[in-house]
């Protein structure tokens, strides 16, 4: 990959002038032929793949009312055109919203309406082509199907279910992603996206017990396939190794200790991500889905409780129930599935916590809501309870925090730059650039508020944020787990 | 019965199929089309009330416009407020007697013809002017722009310029409702009015123009936020045959 230059932060954020291809180089590794058959796509190109993207598509739009409307309703007004992290960070008109649902409407147009079988050069439809196919295979992987533009959008045109759309096409025809389709592998193979096996996860966690106890003195558990416990707990697999993600396990495991609730993960469904999501795939999200209801079921638990995951959470919130559901096995007195921050929030409420605050006075800290927990789900009965809950905890557990630009946060937060199955050194410079708005705003914070920690809810933030912070001149463990600062502030009695 | 009124009356009743038979089958394959798997949009209201105060404040306020962009929510709300007036006003033409409200915004609705021109003036300096709108812009948004001001500046061509002989207008529509032809004006601006109007007809449903029914499927924008609550499920995910396992026995 050619050098690249990390965009400079200016003191306010700019909207950039249009540079076409300024990212036409980017791609990602193409998936091998062995990473494609264990998820049901063809190796390589398929003959006749024209066709076959053509008529793919016709069945997608036939099978999705949000695809159908989103590829006619749009009246290229301009809205979205300023709302893409990818945009903001490249400059490459591509990456405006509307112009990445072009290169697939124009494809829709030219094969399924009157106007772009018969005037294509009229409404800009374009005829399925190797080169267009390059150029789906570009930019929809610079699309983390974070939702901002759906936000801003006034029809509501989802980008993410277009770009999911065209890397499903993508993948009927042979051309798959190696990134995301080998670790979709891994979990229809062994359980989790690291392939890591039950007796790996097993010393992983006793090593986190000796080390809880040698850091606490404290007998805090990290249980796996318990029968009969009443939490599964579904958490990325990037919490068992990767940092700052295990900060955040030591933390869910001393909230369950403090409150004594019984609780395991699963050797078999452990893992949360659900990475069939990105592209698009619902045989595969299904699957991958199922191996968690079967968890639940073998283990006889009556909670599901899922860890600090933003797309995870999104496919356990918005999707389970139509997947894996109905949970009329599980107590019907908690949601299902729960989010370890309602969980925690509930315990908080109920006064069963207690913390000391101080533990946490090196810290200032700000909070980046991560793009599918904020645009893709919800915590907690009311709307807006995914901004809430998560702020609700960081205040029981720190003494110093503050919230980023208002309009970089909430339902308008920034992307990481990460997301949607873009966390790969294939993509640095995208993922790097993509992080821009993120960046400005958090220097904003920095520079005013002396802000040093910022923490997040979503593995794929984290290990983006590890990696581009140094870019940006801050240091990479600038950013950390919600309950990572949990487990810092939380008071454990040795007897419960 | 002149040439002229015969094409105009056989062009009137093609546009009235085509705008109301091609929407009509549109809004069908929109509400036929399943939506598998719940994606609503935030601020995504948790009742089904809710989502019907959120279309209502989204369709006559454009919210969402509003929070992205201050410029084109305000010439686009300018110009869509302006149509809807102006067309009210129409409806005089096709009424009689007059409805008592419609000849009571009969003044509001020649206001909104010049606002219908500045919305429409706005939009188009945008996609000259700024760059970004500018790249996204096709040949056939540049028409639609062109279409609308023109069947604008026509019209109002007529109120201010050359009067056109209105009585026999509506006598021609009122005929053409029931099937009783009448003869049309052979007025040039009235004839280059009209025809753009049928053109604007015709191609509403082979449009962008479909934003305007499409908007309310978008399950984006009219999904209720309660995937917990309540099982949701649609085409595919109806056909989900789940076995569950009982391992270990």
């Amino acid at each position: 990959m050619a050098a690249f230059e990390t965009p400079p932060l200016g003191e306010y954020p700019v909207i950039p002038l249009v540079r076409e291809g300024a990212m036409a180089h980017s791609k990602p590794f193409v998936a091998k032929p062995e990473h494609q058959q264990g998820l049901g796509f063809p190796g390589e190109l398929v003959p006749d793949w024209e066709n076959v993207a053509v008529t793919k598509l016709g069945q997608l739009v036939s099978q999705s009312r949000g695809l159908q409307v989103f590829l006619d309703a749009c009246v290229k007004c301009g809205a979205c055109t300023d709302k893409c992290h990818y945009y903001l960070g490249t400059s490459d008109p591509k990456n405006m919203p509307v112009a990445r649902q072009d290169l697939l409407r124009s494809v829709y147009r030219r094969y399924y309406t009157f106007a772009g079988k018969f005037f294509p050069w009229l409404v800009g439809a374009r005829n399925m082509t190797k080169s267009v196919l390059d150029e789906w295979y570009s930019y929809f992987h610079q699309c983390s199907q974070c939702r901002r533009c759906a936000v801003f959008c006034p029809y509501g045109i989802d980008t993410a279910e277009v770009s999911m759309a065209a890397r499903d096409i993508m993948d009927s025809v042979g051309v798959g992603q190696k990134y995301s389709n080998e670790i979709i592998g891994k979990v229809h193979k062994i359980g989790n996206n690291l392939g890591l096996p039950e007796r790996a996860l097993r010393n992983t966690l006793d090593g986190l017990e000796e080390d809880v106890k040698e850091e606490t003195g404290v007998d805090v558990k990290f249980p796996l396939d318990v029968k009969g416990a009443e939490v599964l707990l579904i958490t990325p697999s990037a919490d068992f190794f990767a940092e700052p993600h295990i900060d955040g396990l030591i933390g869910y495991a001393k909230v369950f200790h403090a409150a004594g609730i019984s609780w395991t993960l699963s050797s078999h469904a452990s893992e949360a991500a659900n990475f069939s999501l990105f592209i698009g795939n619902h045989d595969n999200l299904q699957k991958v889905a199922g191996r968690i209801r079967d968890a639940a079921l073998d283990l006889g638990v009556r909670r599901v409780v899922v860890g600090e995951c933003g797309h995870a959470w999104r496919v356990a919130y918005s999707f389970w129930n139509t997947l894996i559901g109905p949970f009329d096995f599980l107590d019907p007195r908690y949601p299902a599935p729960q989010h370890i921050c309602e969980l925690t929030y509930d315990l908080i409420q109920r006064g069963v916590l207690t913390f000391d605050k101080s533990a946490n006075d090196d810290k200032v800290v700000t909070f980046h809501d991560s793009c599918n927990v904020s645009r893709g789900s919800r915590m907690g009965d009311a709307p807006g309870g995914q901004f809430r809950i998560p702020r609700e905890i960081i205040r029981a557990c720190v003494n110093n925090f503050v919230d980023m630009a208002p309009e970089t946060i909430g339902e308008a937060t920034f992307c990481c730059g990460g997301g949607g199955g873009l966390l790969t050194d294939d993509l640095v410079e995208l993922r790097v650039k993509g992080a821009l708005p993120r960046m400005q705003a958090l220097q904003q914070v920095v520079q005013e508020h002396g802000v040093n920690y910022m923490a997040a809810i979503c593995a794929i933030c984290k290990s983006q944020f590890t990696k581009v912070l140094p870019y940006y001149k801050h240091p990479m463990d600038m950013i950390g787990s919600v309950h990572g600062l949990v487990s810092k502030a939380i008071v454990l009695k040795p007897g419960n | 019965m002149s040439t002229l009124t015969v094409l105009y009356a056989v062009l009137f009743y093609f546009a009235f199929v085509m705008l109301v038979g091609g929407t009509g089958y549109k809004c069908w394959v929109y509400a036929r089309t399943p939506q598998p798997l719940k994606i609503p949009i935030p601020p995504a209201p948790t009742t089904r009330a809710g989502v019907v105060l959120r279309m209502l404040i989204e369709v006559t306020l454009f919210r969402a416009l509003f929070r992205s962009n201050k410029w084109i929510w305000l010439f686009g709300w300018i110009f869509h407020v302006a149509l809807l007036a102006v067309l009210l006003r129409h409806l005089r033409y096709f009424t009689e007697p007059v409805w008592g409200w419609v000849a009571l915004i009969q003044p509001i609705g020649l206001y909104a013809g010049f606002a219908l021109l500045a919305g429409l003036a706005g939009l188009w300096a945008r996609r000259f002017l700024v760059d970004r709108v500018r790249y996204i812009s096709a040949p056939s948004d540049h028409l639609m722009l062109a279409l609308l001001v023109a069947i604008a500046a026509s019209g109002l061509a007529m109120k201010y310029v050359a009067h056109t002989d209105i009585v026999s207008l509506k006598a021609f529509f009122l005929g053409l409702m029931v099937f009783d032809w009448r003869e049309l004006p052979a007025d040039p601006v009235l004839l280059l009015h009209l025809a753009l109007v049928a053109i604007l007809m015709i191609v509403f449903p082979l449009s962008k123009l479909l934003h305007a029914p499409a908007v309310f499927f978008s399950p984006s924008l009219n999904q209720v936020d309660d995937a917990r609550e309540k099982r949701h499920a649609a085409g595919w995910s109806t056909q989900i045959i789940r076995v569950d396992r009982t391992r270990g026995a």
